[in-house]
């Protein structure tokens, strides 16, 4: 196989389940939702409960006025939308789906990259809550810069326990290295990985800097049209991405009744039901007040961090 | 986090939250899908007024009734030559038949007050107009309306039977059979009962001494509609007066006021006279018409068991009328007014 037509392969599966994917899991989360508050959620879309429903909000997003406000800074507030997505396209191509090589980018270093990759979205925010020229978008900014450079913390320090147990920084090793009863090792890192990352991608109860009820969506505030479906495919993307994350560093990858053949089928199952609780969790919890979200990041979740690292590394010099 | 001192565990109100959804996303949700699914809407339900125009008499009373003043009636007179009548006869012919939905607050007066069952409620609902102007349903879009009109709901079987089923009862049994409306009234009897117990030979008609109160009741409401079934009531009431022109002699003892008292004698001259004519003259309207009317036998009858017990035992009668005592019975009162009104005062 030529290596251009097995880069274009891997290039259009990774953006093929970039765009299908997240659109699952945004109808998932629909009807989830609706049904968790006892609706029914979309119904017509599509004819059959509603499944085309996200299809049409994406066409209806097109057709809209792409609106610009006078007194914003026109380069960088178009260009936001596009940062905020665009991180999580690259995230993507280093996350396993199956045993055998079935990753986009086989990267020695993938944990890192992703890491490192991931920590752009807090310049998506910035600029889109600068450029906005609004108060709300800027006050819901600077929240988020807050939250998202305190939650990377927490975010690495667990996944540096995983590393530090599995001994490399490639996410397939880490797969491959993992074992059941890791879930039980791991299981303080695998909570901070999930609930910082909750936070990462600013999901409810971590929504403080969206927060429409206070300020009216925040750095989002002034994006109608395409870009707005941007920013909302981006969350979508942002739940498929710390599902698929957590998936692979702590809930075990590919691992499950006949690997070999259906690892892939077991990697979309765990990511849907880490998907499925990032829904169950929005839907129960009400918002935690910013002095309430600093205070979990800082006081719980990095000393448990930490204390997951000692126990970590214990138990490797222990074995 | 959780510093709340009522709480013991920390996280139960987390783990609760998550309960609390999870178990809302099992259930069915109450989501009515309208538009696709008809709702299912309880019997009775008020949705539109619905018009039968051959009941329509014109009689206005629903328009005087309505609250609101949205209904608008227009009609005029017609002649009808009837081959074999003396002269014409005229009708009313309803003209226009009005109701403004935009006003109607559907409280269902209208419906209830017509006499000749021309008003209807429907369960339809789906009639919004763009423009409020268009929900004055004129009679033709209140007849179609009659179409949707559901059967009415059955009669409830634990209930008491309808007035218009004992009416007709009663009526084909004849006056003072016993009909099973009122043999079932233990309640009705309960009270004159108290008076009873000293006039056991009047006794022999326990179905009839249920009835006075019920009977004249009933009979005072009807008799202006007695002249409608001329046929039943003139049969039965023939046999019925001669126990009233016998009822004086019956109360030899009690004061002799009370045999005029009773009017029943002028009431049974005058039961053959209207029974053989002319009904057409509308009796007087306060308590006379029971005691005019033919088919009086059953308040009367009572008249004279509850004269008989006031004679024979005044202390018996004096828990039901309390008032009429010092008089030893009804019969000053009774004397005056009509022989309707000593059914009330036994019945009271």
């Amino acid at each position: 196989m030529p290596l251009w037509l097995d880069l274009l392969i891997r290039v259009v599966a990774v953006v093929a389940g970039f765009l299908v994917v997240p659109l699952v899991v945004g109808q998932m989360e629909h009807k989830v939702m609706a049904h968790m508050q006892g609706r029914l959620g979309p119904m017509y879309a599509g004819a059959f409960h509603g499944w085309a429903q996200l299809v049409a909000d994406g066409l209806k997003f097109v057709q809209k006025e792409n609106i610009t406000p006078r007194d914003a800074d026109k380069r960088v507030f178009h260009l936001a939308p596009v940062v905020a997505l665009f991180p999580y396209l690259i995230v993507l191509l280093a996350v396993p789906l199956g045993p055998g090589g079935l990753v986009a980018q086989r990267l020695d270093i993938g944990l890192f990259f992703v890491l490192a990759v991931l920590g752009v979205g807090v310049v998506a925010v910035l600029m889109s809550a600068w450029a906005s020229a609004n108060k709300y978008s800027l006050l819901g900014g600077l929240r988020g810069a807050a939250q998202l450079l305190g939650y990377e913390l927490p975010l690495v320090l667990s996944a540096a326990s995983v590393a530090m147990a599995a001994g490399t920084l490639s996410l397939p090793g880490i797969v491959e290295a993992w074992r059941p009863w890791w879930l039980l090792w791991q299981a303080p890192a695998a909570l901070v990985f999930f609930v910082s990352g909750l936070a990462e991608i600013r999901r409810p109860p971590f929504d403080m800097p969206i927060a429409d009820s206070e300020l009216v969506f925040g750095y989002m505030t002034e994006y109608t049209g395409l870009r707005f479906a941007f920013f909302l495919l981006a969350e979508y993307v942002g739940i498929v991405v710390i599902a698929a994350l957590t998936t692979v560093l702590f809930l075990g990858g590919w691992h499950g009744p006949a690997a070999d053949q259906l690892g892939w089928l077991w990697t979309l199952v765990k990511v849907f039901a880490v998907a499925f609780v990032v829904i169950w969790l929005r839907v129960s919890y009400p918002r935690l007040r910013e002095d309430q979200l600093q205070r979990l990041c800082w006081l719980v979740l990095v000393p448990v961090a930490l204390g997951q690292l000692i126990l970590t590394a214990a138990v490797k010099v222990a074995l | 986090m959780s510093e709340h001192p009522g709480r013991r565990t920390p996280g139960k109100g987390l783990v609760d939250g998550l309960a609390v959804t999870l178990k809302t996303m099992t259930r069915r949700s109450g989501t009515q899908q309208y538009p696709d699914v008809e709702p299912d809407l309880p019997p009775r339900s008020r949705g539109v007024i619905a018009l039968l125009e051959e009941n329509c008499t014109v009689c206005m009373l629903c328009a005087r009734e309505c609250p609101d003043w949205c209904i608008y009636i227009d009609s005029h007179k017609e002649e009808v030559v009837v081959p074999g009548a003396a002269r014409a006869r005229q009708r009313n012919v309803l003209d226009r038949f009005d109701i403004d939905f935009s006003l109607c607050m559907y409280c269902g007066i209208c419906i209830e007050v017509c006499p000749f069952d021309a008003l209807h409620w429907t369960p339809e609902f789906e009639y919004a107009e763009t423009d409020v102007l268009d929900l004055l349903h004129d009679k033709n879009r209140l007849g179609d309306w009659m179409q949707t009109v559901p059967p009415p709901p059955a009669h409830d079987v634990l209930g008491e039977p309808s007035k218009e089923e004992t009416t007709a009862a009663r009526k084909a049994a004849g006056p003072g059979a016993a009909t099973p409306a009122k043999v079932a009234r233990p309640a009705a009897s309960a009270r004159p009962a108290a008076a009873r117990p000293g006039a056991p030979a009047a006794a022999a008609r326990p179905p009839a001494q249920v009835r006075p109160a019920t009977a004249g009741g009933l009979q005072a409401t009807p008799s202006p509609a007695t002249p409608a079934t001329p046929a039943s009531p003139p049969t039965p009431a023939t046999p019925a007066t001669p126990p009233t022109p016998a009822s004086p002699p019956t109360p030899p003892s009690p004061p002799s006021p009370a045999s005029p008292a009773s009017p029943a004698s002028p009431a049974s001259d005058a039961g053959p006279v209207e029974e053989s004519g002319a009904p057409t003259v509308p009796p007087p309207a306060s308590a006379s018409p029971s005691g005019a009317q033919p088919t009086i036998d059953a308040p009367k009858a009572p008249v004279a068991e509850a004269k008989q017990a006031a004679a024979e035992q005044p202390l018996a009668a004096a828990p039901d009328q309390p008032a009429a005592q010092p008089y030893g019975g009804e019969q000053p009162g009774t004397g005056t007014r009509g022989p309707g009104e000593p059914d009330e005062g036994t019945e009271r």
